[in-house]
């Protein structure tokens, strides 16, 4: 924007949408929906020994309104469903899920009459584990892939901005393209 | 926001969350007539008295089917006048996954990997019970060696399910950090089980007729430093919780359980043994040689959450006694049952024996495998860490079993959930939870 | 005074009772325990005798369920259904098995609750499961599946992955509770054989 030049070393500009992202992506409060055995394993990686919180990821919030990001470990049944869905709904956008374990991305081994075969049905999945149940390393991974789809939609919406800005500062005799400006996310 | 997104959330959108799950969230207990399905009188009946001499009126409390204190995915319905619970009903089923009929799809080998999923915090104990159960259903012998191994995984087991449950109704009266410090030893029994069967938590080890593998060779020295710093962190455990008054106010004299109720209504294990009453399956009916080791019953006489506490870190002494003397004694020898219809060959001499490749075909391969007398059937009882583990099978004569019932401990323990609430505060309750130490899994299968 | 009894001699001290109305049964194979099979009408009566007298004073139930004997017909059972009692005495360390027929079209039978309160889940959940009635139960409300699951789970002529109710349940929810006993009765889904898939092994 050649602020930077006027500005020196000691600031950085960006668009608000980045600086957002940012800090969603480094402060993740995730909502634990642990129904079954993945749910110990989520336990494990919270806990001392790997410690989500170097991921910026440790405050754990129960009440779906505070938090942003799911991580479905575990079983879900067709009792369950309905509850699940209820929770996803509380939680306030922007909100990323997380299928932990072979049971929540797809029944697993169990294919049987109450299983739900995979929450992706009912709700959209940002990243699947696989592993019955997956390894604490496996949700830290997935966690920083959650990290990295965050910070790919903050630059993509950065360089969207740029676009209309671009399109907006040109000179008025491009009237057909000013009167439509490109939608956002727009593909 | 952006498109993407938008496009995902469709399906959502498209179904109103309003018929999906707000009546079932909205459910009192006596606002509804019909929840009481075929019968109209129900057990906690609520007369309808909106306000009390106070002004305080009474209002329905949903704690779950998803709420920290929970453990898991059971559903308390609390009718509450303030602080005070004046009657509260249970809802489970949200994790019924329907094992008992998969039991009756799936080969007798394969099941074993089902059991773990059950009680997930100590899988060890449902693999050894159904190997067990399977083990008469066929009327197999297991090699000493075998015996011994599954013993001292299944203590260590019972271990790891006993700190964490205390260490989590430690965290629901506020101890935090004696959760915290559960886990961090809890890892290291993951370490041992991942040691020897491959996995951290859902261990699959047994198999009819023995174990999977053997003992890596470092194990007697893992398992007994391991055993010492767990003589270690029961004493600090206890220091921290015993004693301290704030931890003894929340947890004495709630939930009481007395004898002979808790043996009316089917309680097992710890629970039943916190309240005096010394009946333990490894003593009783001796199973996988218990009967060679040297240990003791311990029981509490109060029966509340406290001595529920004090209770499992008894047993956890016992459990440390029981895994000395069997480390002491291990036999060397087989680890399989020599029965070849029985056990799965190794597999080199599958690649290279003829005899042992037929043997390995008819086990796997459909309408062959295990295959137990027809009409014979089993009601086999092991003592897994929360009481009473049943695993009740009927054959057909066919591959898979005709019936399999699993009698869970925890189902009987969160039926009198209730009883122990009623006419207590909503943090009491909470400290009643944490110590009847129900697991889901389990309780739903 | 703990005196262990055997099965044998437990059903010998019943059929001294009862006489006609227990029937001692032997599943095959070597070491089997011995079970009695009693009627419905005689259930409650046996059931108390097992808890009160003093020889026998079984004080845990410690669990009921059922067995569906659709596709593996018993003679001793003669009936589809059969619930099967676990008890179990602290006093004299023995157990013991009990079963009941139970006829299809008529498919209830008497509730233990009046002698353990551990009946009271037990029975529930075996209501649930197979469509049971236990007569005198207070709380027979589904346990496990959904209030307004069409269907009985558990029983043969259920099929393993259900009848759609997984894939669609909004729509099921929508359509609202289906009449019990029309949908336990109705079997019109045939029979699921043991060769679905599931026993491929590798």
């Amino acid at each position: 924007m050649g602020l930077e030049k006027l500005l020196g070393d000691n600031i950085i500009t960006t668009s608000v949408n980045s600086l957002a992202s940012w800090a969603r992506k480094n402060a993740l409060w995730p909502m634990p929906f642990g129904t079954a055995c993945c749910a110990i394993e989520m336990m494990a990686t919270l806990s001392g020994r790997f410690d989500m919180a170097r991921f910026g990821a440790e405050v754990i919030r129960f009440s779906p309104r505070q938090a942003d990001l799911m991580i479905v470990s575990g079983r879900i049944s067709i009792k369950m469903m309905p509850v699940l869905l209820k929770i996803y709904e509380q939680m306030p956008e922007p909100k990323w899920v997380i299928s932990m374990g072979a049971c929540a991305s797809s029944g697993g081994v169990f294919d049987t009459y109450t299983l739900v075969q995979g929450v992706d049905q009912f709700l959209p999945v940002h990243c699947y584990i696989p592993g019955c149940p997956p390894r604490p390393e496996s949700l830290l991974d997935a966690l920083m892939k959650i990290q990295a789809i965050i910070g790919e939609e903050g630059e993509r919406d950065e360089k969207e901005e740029m676009e209309i800005a671009a399109q907006l500062e040109k000179p008025a005799s491009a009237e057909r393209e000013t009167t439509e400006p490109p939608l956002p996310g727009g593909s | 926001m952006n498109k993407e997104r938008e496009i995902t959330d469709k399906p959502v959108e498209q179904d109103p969350p309003d018929h999906l799950g707000a009546d079932l969230l909205r459910k009192g207990l006596a606002e509804d007539p019909d929840y009481r399905g075929e019968h109209p009188e129900p057990r906690f009946f609520i007369t309808d008295e909106t306000e009390d001499d106070f002004g305080g009126r009474m209002m329905t409390l949903n704690l779950g089917p998803q709420h920290p204190a929970t453990h898991g995915t059971l559903r308390v319905i609390l009718k509450v006048r303030g602080e005070k619970i004046i009657a509260a009903d249970t809802e489970i089923g949200f994790l019924h996954t329907g094992f008992e009929k998969l039991a009756e799809h799936m080969s007798y080998q394969q099941w074993v990997t089902v059991t773990d999923r059950m009680n997930y915090m100590s899988a060890m104990n449902n693999n050894v019970g159904y190997a067990i159960a399977c083990e008469q259903l066929l009327g197999v012998e297991v090699p000493r060696r075998a015996q011994v191994i599954r013993v001292i995984l299944s203590e260590f087991s019972r271990l790891a399910d006993h700190i964490v449950c205390n260490g989590l109704a430690g965290m629901d009266v506020g101890a935090f950090s004696l959760m915290l410090w559960a886990f961090e030893r809890r890892e290291k029994v993951y370490d041992l089980m991942e040691a020897v069967t491959g996995t951290r938590l859902t261990t699959s080890y047994t198999r009819i007729g023995g174990v999977f593998r053997d003992l890596p060779e470092d194990f007697e020295e893992m398992a007994k430093s391991l055993v010492e710093e767990f003589r270690r962190f029961l004493e600090e455990m206890r220091s921290m919780t015993l004693g301290n008054r704030i931890f003894e106010d929340r947890m004495r004299g709630v939930g009481v359980i007395r004898g002979e109720d808790a043996v009316n209504w089917g309680i097992t294990g710890p629970i039943l043994r916190a309240s005096g009453v010394a009946y333990d399956v490894r003593k009783a009916m001796p199973y996988s040689g218990y009967e060679r080791y040297d240990f003791e019953i311990p029981t509490q006489e109060d029966g509340d959450s406290y001595a529920r506490f004090v209770q499992r870190l008894a047993e956890c002494e016992q459990s440390l006694d029981i895994i000395c003397q069997a480390l002491d004694d291990l036999p060397d020898g087989p680890i399989l049952s020599e029965d070849k219809k029985i056990s799965l060959p190794e597999k080199d001499e599958v690649h290279q024996n003829i005899e042992s490749l037929i043997h390995h075909f008819k086990q796997i391969m459909f309408g062959h495998g295990i295959l137990p007398e027809r009409g014979r059937e089993v009601y086999s009882a092991t003592e897994s860490p929360n009481g009473e583990l049943g695993y009740y099978m009927v054959s057909d004569g066919e591959m898979n079993s005709y019936k399999t019932r699993v009698r869970p401990p925890s189902i009987f323990h969160f039926a009198v959930l209730p009883q122990l609430i009623e006419g207590s505060m909503i943090s009491d309750a909470i400290a009643v939870l944490g110590t009847l130490n129900v697991i889901a899994g389990e309780l739903d299968r | 005074m703990r005196t262990t009894l055997t099965p044998e001699q437990i059903t010998e001290r019943l059929a001294k009772r009862f006489a006609e109305g227990v029937a001692a049964h032997l599943p095959p194979g070597e070491g089997s325990s011995q079970l009695a099979i009693v009627g419905r009408d005689l259930l409650l009566d046996v059931l108390s005798f097992l808890k009160s007298n003093p020889e026998l004073s079984f004080d845990f139930l410690m669990d009921v369920t059922a067995i569906d004997h659709l596709h593996f017909e018993d003679p001793a059972i003669g009936e589809r259904f059969v619930t099967v009692y676990q008890l179990y005495s602290t006093t004299h360390n023995h157990r013991f098995t009990l079963k009941t027929p139970v006829p299809e079209d008529d498919a209830q039978v008497p509730s233990a609750v009046e002698l353990w309160g551990s009946a009271l889940w037990a029975e529930r959940e075996a209501h649930d499961m197979y469509g049971i009635r236990f007569e005198g139960n207070p709380d027979l409300r589904r346990l496990l599946m959904p209030e307004d699951f069409p269907g009985f789970p558990l029983r043969k002529d259920y099929p393993l992955r259900g009848r759609g109710e997984r894939d669609a349940f909004p729509q099921y929810l929508d359509s609202g509770p289906v009449s019990r006993q029309a949908a336990g009765a109705s079997a019109e889904d045939a029979p699921e054989g043991p060769g679905n898939g599931e026993g491929d092994g590798e």
